[in-house]
């Protein structure tokens, strides 16, 4: 990236404005929508500026692992489709989807989002399997906190759906929910220079020095961290921007 | 009897029958199926007398000679720069080309252009298989030194620049930023924050609106209600000069918390 | 056995309710989408831009490159791998081909146009729909096409001859069943996709391919009213 359009990014924001006109600690308009996808158990799709992401979740009934014979399965899957941004390549994921989907999966999974003892059907032999697939269809940074609110939305909205004879009928949703327990929202927080941003675009992420992705439960309670960037951060850092995370994990909780 | 089945200016899409009749010819953007004449593009149609041609309203730029384009250095050869020109096709940049003063080969080329460098460059060749050669040397092409680069619709650069460069003499003029159109869809622009913004609001609404009618009123309407006049402006900048040294201070403060850590 | 009525109700010879968008995706030089039923795709055009890996380039024109993906919640029954399948790579293949004959890419030797097609959701139909959503697409990336393509499954359900069959229609029980997608240039009648999969007897096929011209030549209409409103929407989404 260019050095001198780095610094013009760096005089706007000492003058606390973005190149999209945001202050600092705006996030772009976003939109939830839920039941998107007809083919789904639950899903949502979430706007947040140019950034748009659908998330899909499929039930169907496996054997639990052996350490865990309790408890349903969770996987959490995200691409960063070619469809969604020129930058984007085809083939299988490479380790930027991977983050995405792991950081994802770390707050719902930590953050006790989903009660999996209520998903053991049999004990060491059949429980519920909860895959949930995040996928951009338009791109403009901030996959994270967009897919993680996507997924816990269309988590919310799934419906388990019938068993026959021990076979799922996909044709017939029930009218049980998934047992959502927790809604963890995740907020990234991007150190630019001095600055603290939130809801970075493409842009922005390009020339981030450092991030920190918090996931934060309904009374505060971190659930998930990820540290991102080249650069290092502070402690002082941190605290700051686990606090700017919290209030805004506030706004987006609304939202739900 | 010929008969014409659009109005001038009128959206023509891909397969749509334009004109019945032997009357009307095609040109750009059309083609004659039997007596037909129908749409090969997405574009704004022109009937001029008999001659149905059309502005095409999307597309990626395909570079042409004279062109003035804005360019980024993305690799240094052995005799020159390889300058992406946001098309399928991109440019060397020769070392006679590329400066007045004579470059020695050999020399260190990173002293002239460096990567990633954004450079106003022109356009003097492109061969049959798109191999593009451009130059520095003519009045006006530079390389930019810090503002941002946007990216627009190249069919809409001349809607930006306006004619005789009235619309973007009118932004420059509203906005106090400098601004240079790319004819490649790059458009580099530098000035206070506040003011930027605005400027690429204004470019944004042009490029969205290009093709409907009276576009030059709603852009100046537009900048005048929008306009940051220097009193406000002042106003904010205080504003935010307090905000920022209350900032500074505090992260003054945080170097301190650092050191006495260290 | 008779099939006498449609399962859903339709005609014959109509479609399900058809839903098509120009420019859904932002960074994309240019995007449709188009639903019909509960099949719903979005295409993505990229390019022209440059060709890798470079082995690939074809100096005489630009090279069309179809990627067609159902995304893994977009079936009715099972999750979907995601990855490429042997499924899916043949359909990004025939759609390549569907598309080819009315896109003039001889401006850009070397180059390459990336057509990126997304499932999220199907009920059968889905290359079509994919096809349908690609063409949408590719017009609204300033792409020379001579025409759109069209295109909509026919077949044979019993007895009768249907348009746009959905799931239930291919899983019928009381008779045979083909399904033929077709695609087709709708100012020449030209045929530029034709599959078949099932049992049908060739004077049927004959008459499935005439059937099948009128909705067609309806589907290019919405495509191209999609492309025309695209651009009328700019001007009332800036008004708000």
């Amino acid at each position: 990236m260019n050095e001198t359009f780095k610094n013009h990014v760096y005089q706007a924001l000492n003058k606390g404005l973005r190149l999209d006109g945001r202050k600092k600690e705006d996030f772009r308009e976003i939109t939830i929508e839920t039941g998107v996808i007809s083919t789904a158990e639950g899903s949502a799709r979430v706007k947040c500026g140019d950034t748009e992401v659908i998330a899909g979740i499929k039930l169907s009934l496996g054997t639990p692992y052996s350490d865990t014979p309790n408890d349903g399965v969770l996987s959490t899957n995200t691409e960063l489709l070619p469809l969604s941004n020129p930058d984007f390549e085809g083939g299988p994921p490479r380790i930027d989807a991977i983050e995405v989907a792991r950081v994802i999966d770390r707050a719902i999974r930590e953050g006790k989002a989903i009660d999996t003892k209520k998903l053991c059907v049999e004990k060491g032999e059949k429980v519920w399997m909860v895959n949930m697939d995040v996928l951009p269809i338009n791109m403009d940074g901030n996959l994270i906190d967009v897919g993680a609110l996507a997924c816990i939305a269309a988590l919310k909205n799934t419906k388990f759906p019938e068993v026959v004879d021990g076979k799922v009928d996909y044709k017939h949703l029930s009218k049980k929910s998934l047992p959502v327990n927790a809604l963890p929202i995740e907020i990234t927080v991007v150190k630019i220079k001095d600055n603290f941003i939130v809801d970075p675009t493409q842009t922005e992420e390009k020339i981030l020095d450092s991030r920190l992705t918090v996931g934060v439960l309904e009374d505060e309670t971190i659930c998930a961290l990820q540290k991102g960037g080249d650069q290092p951060l502070t402690q002082k850092d941190v605290d700051f921007m686990v606090d700017l995370a919290i209030k805004k994990s506030k706004e987006l909780r609304k939202l739900l | 009897m010929s008969k014409l089945l659009v109005k001038d200016k009128d959206i023509i899409v891909p397969g749509q029958v334009v004109a019945e009749g032997m009357d009307y010819l095609p040109s750009h953007g059309t083609y004659r199926k039997d007596d037909r004449i129908i749409a090969d593009r997405l574009a704004l149609v022109m009937i001029d007398g008999k001659v149905i041609k059309s502005l095409p309203l999307t597309g990626a730029y395909v570079p042409k000679r004279n062109d003035v384009v804005i360019g980024r250095v993305m690799d240094i050869l052995m005799s020159g720069w390889r300058i992406d020109i946001n098309s399928a096709y991109s440019a060397v940049l020769p070392l006679q080309d590329a400066s007045f003063d004579y470059i020695k080969k050999g020399d260190n080329l990173t002293r002239y252009f460096d990567l990633d460098d954004y450079v106003v460059t022109k356009i003097t060749n492109v061969t049959s298989q798109k191999l593009v050669d451009v130059s520095m040397k003519a009045p006006g092409l530079k390389k930019l030194q810090g503002g941002r680069i946007i990216k627009v619709n190249t069919h809409k650069v001349p809607r930006i620049i306006g004619k005789q460069g009235t619309m973007v003499s009118m932004i420059k003029d509203a906005t106090g930023c400098r601004i240079t159109v790319g004819q490649n869809g790059l458009i580099w622009l530098n000035g206070e924050p506040e003011q930027e913004i605005l400027a690429v609001k204004a470019i944004r609404k042009v490029e969205d609106e290009a093709h409907i009618q009276g576009l030059t009123d709603r852009i100046k309407d537009f900048l005048d209600k929008n306009k940051i006049s220097m009193k406000e402006e002042k106003v904010e900048e205080k504003q935010d000069k307090d905000e920022q040294l209350k900032e500074e201070n505090v992260e003054q403060k945080q170097d301190k918390g650092e050191q006495n850590e260290l | 056995m008779s099939y006498k009525k449609r399962l859903d109700g339709r005609g014959f010879d109509e479609t399900r309710p058809i839903e098509a968008k120009a420019g859904v995706i932002h960074k994309a030089n240019g995007s449709g989408y188009f639903k019909i039923g509960n099949t719903v795709a979005y295409a993505a055009v990229y390019g022209p831009r440059e060709m890798f890996p470079r082995s690939q380039q074809n100096p005489k024109k630009g090279v069309l490159r179809c990627n067609y993906n159902m995304m893994p919640f977009s079936g009715a029954g099972d999750r979907v791998r995601p990855g490429p399948s042997r499924r899916s790579k043949e359909i990004s293949y025939v759609t390549e081909k569907a598309l080819l004959p009315v896109v003039d890419l001889s401006d850009y030797p070397n180059a390459v146009v990336d057509v990126f097609i997304e499932l999220p959701q199907t009920d059968a139909g889905s290359r079509c729909a994919g096809i349908c959503a690609a063409s949408i697409a590719l017009a609204d990336a300033g792409i020379r096409m001579r025409d759109m393509i069209a295109a909509v499954s026919v077949g044979k359900v019993d007895d009768k001859l249907v348009v746009d069959l959905d799931y239930a229609e291919e899983a019928y029980e009381g008779g045979d069943v083909a399904d033929i997608p077709v695609a087709m240039v709708p100012s020449t009648g030209e045929i530029t996709l034709l599959q078949g999969d099932g049992l049908i007897k060739k004077e049927d096929l004959k008459n499935a391919l005439e059937l099948v011209k009128k909705p067609l030549q309806k589907i290019a209409e919405i495509q191209r009213k999609a492309l025309i409103e695209s651009y009328n929407l700019e001007l009332k989404g800036d008004k708000k």
